[in-house]
């Protein structure tokens, strides 16, 4: 385990010139993340008439922008990857390595989070001259749990990707389920429309799942409309609940898959 | 002993399904299984520092047989034990004492220079950084690496890469090496190159090698002793110039001119004659009489070979299923 632990800064280090390295598709990449720039556009123009449900057009412009830097910090490519090193065999290198495979992995994908940190750095900039700098959190106690909310939704993000790519080991196409995750985690997680906004019902559904604790709640933190650090807290411990419980079913999934793996071939 | 092996079988499910709209419709719910003994009651023994050539025709069950012993593959049945551990349950102890290098999987990173795969193994290894500083330093300079590690994989040519390749599945100082292929594709010069490394790596850490390659010559020039499976089955475990001798005894003598036409189906018989040059297939206790024969004739342009290895498995597999029972078919679980 400690040394394990050892290998973490160079994993990370290579990670991130690996990300240097795709720089060019990390790219192309983040520009499929601009989602929340096109429900922006849509739902200010609604807003400019009138607030709709209490919700202002700096309200709007805050959801938005704080959703597309929290969706580029914490999402990550690991699902393809392992998809594609279980189909391709690359995988068996992986299991000849001293070190659980998912501890690679966590390095690469921890190396890429500073490139993309500087990626989303001018939506930041710009929502400071924007009306939705007034909405943002101030205080201590809340910036510190929106700082633990993006971390969380990192572990959460990164966990439940090891579970997708983990089905490779069961299923031929395990990326087709992929398009069905993103389906229901834009309605689930706030990705297309604030939660608050959605029918009851809906609402309903969402807060027994674990989207909302990927991407919505971190952001309704941000933009304070959990004005109780109590509440945010216990969204938060929520948040990194989840995380533990899909990591520790990741772990689980990969087990079990290695094992058919091992039996069926590599 | 490095690596003991008894009684190893591994069978595969594999799902069989003819051609047809109508048989991938029935295939929804009905689904046939065939069994596939890839490895079927394989026993060897390795002692440390031995090299091994490991051979057989394609499909004979050659990888199927590596991946279990490097911990890739589970077995149906037997007993492994490599460097003292089960395989299958890949201790880090044991993943730090073995490599497989698979000469048709890379494990170099495709975009960056190979040096930064050498970095991280050197930290998932847990290699001391003074010591993984002395060992890049030697397989530099065995395997004439200056000048390569820098640039990115990708822009390194086959025989480039693989040597990169061998380097980072070295770097941990492994004692056992499973070299799969290690060779293919590679130029005849590049063959040369890897032979003799791992022919040095070999004596200078007493590290025991099993090797497959399709190019008998890394056979012959690597490995005393051969193992030779064919269908899963074991069919040949011993020492590689017996086998030759006791497979085709006869030897093949080369000459350029000298001796008349006439004379030379005399000799032997005649395997190859083409650009002035005549090989001919002569019994082992003739081999005296038939070079003095030459020697008078051609004067010193003369050689004396053993038939090639790829005869000789040919011979092998021939001779081996011709004594066989028939194979029984293969049964569907229950």
């Amino acid at each position: 385990m400690m040394r394990a632990a050892r290998a973490l800064p160079t994993l990370i280090r290579v990670g991130m010139v690996e990300a240097i390295a795709y720089r060019a598709e990390m790219v192309v990449w983040l520009l499929t993340t601009t989602m929340p720039l096109v429900m922006l556009g849509l739902w200010t123009s609604v807003a400019d008439e009138a607030p709709f449900r209490a919700w202002a057009t700096r309200d709007f412009v805050a959801y938005y922008l704080v959703a597309l830097v929290v969706r580029n910090l914490t999402s990550n490519w690991v699902a393809w990857q392992i998809s594609e090193e279980i189909r391709t065999g690359a995988v068996s290198g992986r299991l000849l390595r001293p070190i659980h495979p998912f501890l690679g992995y966590l390095g690469t994908h921890l190396g890429a989070v500073p490139l993309r940190a500087i990626a989303v750095a001018p939506v930041i900039v710009i929502m400071m001259w924007t009306s939705a700098r007034g909405v943002l959190v101030t205080d201590a106690a809340h910036l510190a749990l929106v700082a633990a909310a993006i971390v969380g939704a990192w572990l959460l993000t990164f966990g439940v990707f090891l579970c997708l790519g983990a089905l490779g080991f069961f299923l031929d196409k395990a990326m087709g389920i992929i398009e069905v995750y993103f389906g229901v985690f834009a309605i689930m997680s706030g990705y297309l429309i604030p939660l608050a906004l959605l029918p009851g019902w809906v609402r309903a559904i969402a807060r027994v799942l674990p989207f909302r604790s990927m991407l919505g709640d971190p952001v309704a933190i941000a933009i304070g409309r959990v004005p109780d650090a109590g509440d945010a807290a216990r969204l938060v411990a929520l948040q990194w609940a989840w995380a533990i419980g899909l990591l520790a079913l990741a772990t689980w999934l990969w087990r079990t898959g290695v094992r058919r793996y091992e039996a069926f071939g590599g | 002993m490095t690596i003991e092996v008894a009684g190893l079988s591994k069978h595969f499910r594999v799902h069989r399904r003819p051609p047809g709209l109508a048989a991938a419709v029935r295939s929804l719910w009905r689904r046939r299984y065939d069994t596939v003994k890839a490895v079927d009651d394989v026993s060897f023994t390795i002692a440390r520092g031995e090299r091994v050539g490991f051979l057989g025709p394609n499909g004979a069950g050659k990888t199927t047989t590596m991946k279990v012993l490097s911990g890739l593959l589970h077995p149906t049945a037997g007993a492994v034990r490599v460097e003292g551990h089960q395989p299958f349950r890949r201790e880090p102890d044991f993943l730090r004492r073995i490599t497989l290098v698979m000469g048709q999987k890379q494990q170099l990173l495709w975009d960056l220079p190979p040096s930064e795969t050498y970095a991280l193994n050197r930290a998932v290894f847990g290699v001391d950084p003074a010591q993984a500083r002395q060992t890049i330093a030697e397989l530099t300079e065995l395997l004439g690496l200056a000048g390569l590690t820098d640039k990115p994989t990708r822009q390194l040519s086959l025989g480039e890469r693989m040597k990169c390749e061998l380097a980072a599945a070295l770097l941990h100082r492994p004692t056992t090496l499973f070299l799969d292929e290690p060779t293919i594709g590679l130029d005849v010069a590049m063959q040369v190159t890897i032979r003799d490394f791992i022919r040095d790596y070999n004596q200078r850490h007493d590290a025991t090698v099993l090797l497959t390659s399709h190019y008998m010559d890394d056979v012959v020039a690597l490995c005393p002793r051969v193992i030779v499976i064919d269908g899963g089955r074991l069919i040949h475990d011993g020492d590689l110039r017996a086998l030759v001798k006791t497979m085709l005894p006869d030897k093949l003598v080369s000459f350029t001119g000298g001796v008349p036409a006439e004379e030379v189906a005399r000799l032997g018989e005649v395997v190859k004659a083409e650009g002035g040059r005549t090989t001919v297939r002569v019994p082992e206790a003739r081999l005296r009489e038939v070079v003095s024969h030459v020697l008078d004739r051609a004067g010193a342009d003369l050689a004396v070979e053993d038939p090639p290895l790829e005869d000789v498995m040919r011979k092998l597999f021939k001779d081996k299923r011709a004594a066989a029972p028939a194979a029984p078919p293969a049964e569907p679980p229950p």
